[in-house]
């Protein structure tokens, strides 16, 4: 079984661009309805089949996000 | 639920953005790719554990407040003369490491004569060149790297090569000069792509310990806010129209 991750996103860092959305593999981020104090949607996890592969944080532009992963 | 509150501490951290960026927010527009082209370059400076030994000059053009963003000793350069600045650098303090970071205006129009004679020379620099072929920074003026046809605001009906010129592909041209010795054209698109130029961009900061002379980094880029898209939308543009004429992978490699 894959391992099992996490990501933890800087909402007010984040930008809205979503291209950190099609970059996971398991569908695990999608936009936020809300948005943050810029205006701007902000990437959020619908599900927990995070693998901690990366991804995501490593094309978002803005450095928003941090991953985890289990040892 | 309480395991994966228990996954999020130090032991289980696989990606955090790197020290070698400051904390400041990036004045970029949203899925710009000046951002990840960036963070590929630190953590290529991180893993190499070069922090303190770097020294880069900031362009002319969006990235022109790169200094703020690189934890490293940084310079700007008048439009264009960032080669020329890092050549001095380099002569002065031959054991630092050197870099420019330089988007298509700024190394293709203007700072032609730089780019070409600091690769002519052979100076013992690392040059990245972000191309979004266009002048981002002053609302989306045509550079010399636009397409055949794409529409800016000083080709509105599209880029007619009979009468503004063909697109340039200088790193092809630099790649002809003996004074390069790694040229590789990349992206930071995808996650593979991103990763792509980390390597690229550590390799040519390897060269540079070993004196090898002039590596050339282009990073293929999006300009979502000129091009009028979104960025995913760029990034799609970018893949089917930038990518035919300005091909990704390895230009010269060492032999
Ligand atoms: C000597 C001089 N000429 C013109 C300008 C105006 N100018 C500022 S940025 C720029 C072009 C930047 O385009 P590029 O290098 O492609 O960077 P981008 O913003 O697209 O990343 C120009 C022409 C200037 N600042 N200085
Ligand atoms: S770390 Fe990988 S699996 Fe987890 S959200 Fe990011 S891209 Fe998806
Ligand atoms: S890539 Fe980064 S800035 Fe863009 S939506 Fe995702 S988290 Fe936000
Ligand atoms: S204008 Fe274009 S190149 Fe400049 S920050 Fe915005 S998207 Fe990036
Ligand atoms: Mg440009």
């Amino acid at each position: 079984m894959a391992k099992k991750g996490d990501v933890v996103i800087q909402i007010e860092k984040c930008k809205g661009c979503e291209v950190c959305i099609s970059a996971c593999p398991h569908e695990v981020l999608a936009m936020s309805e809300e948005v943050n104090s810029k205006g701007y949607h902000y990437a959020v996890k619908v599900n927990s089949a995070c693998t901690g592969c990366a991804n995501c944080a490593v094309v978002c532009p803005d450095a928003v996000i941090t991953v985890y992963r289990e040892k | 639920m309480i395991m994966a509150e228990n996954l999020k501490n130090p032991e289980n951290l696989v990606y955090e953005k790197t020290k070698v960026l400051t904390d400041r927010v990036l004045h970029y527009c949203p899925g710009c790719g000046h951002g990840t082209a960036h963070r590929m370059l630190a953590e290529a400076i991180d893993d190499l554990g070069i922090q303190e030994e770097t020294i880069g000059v900031a362009p002319v053009g969006c990235s022109v407040l790169a200094y703020y963003y690189f934890d490293v000793d940084m310079t700007e350069a008048a439009h264009g003369r960032a080669p020329a600045v890092a050549t001095g650098i380099k002569r002065v303090m031959p054991e630092k490491y050197v870099f420019t970071y330089q988007g298509d205006g700024d190394l293709a129009a203007i700072g032609t004569a730089e780019t070409i004679h600091a690769c002519n020379r052979g100076e013992n620099i690392l040059i990245v060149f972000v191309n979004n072929g266009i002048y981002g920074m002053t609302g989306g003026q045509m550079a010399p790297t636009t397409l055949e046809n794409m529409k800016s605001t000083t080709s509105p009906r599209g880029r007619d090569v009979k009468t503004m010129g063909a697109p340039l592909k200088i790193t092809e041209l630099i790649a002809q000069l003996p004074g390069t010795y790694y040229v590789a054209r990349h992206s930071v698109h995808t996650p593979a792509n991103a990763r792509k130029t980390k390597r690229a961009l550590k390799k040519a900061l390897e060269y540079q310990k070993e004196e090898k002379g002039t590596c050339f980094i282009e990073v293929v880029s999006n300009c979502p806010s000129n091009w009028k898209m979104t960025p995913v939308e760029s990034n799609k543009w970018m893949e089917e129209n930038m990518f035919p004429f300005y091909p990704l992978g390895d230009i010269k490699v060492p032999q």
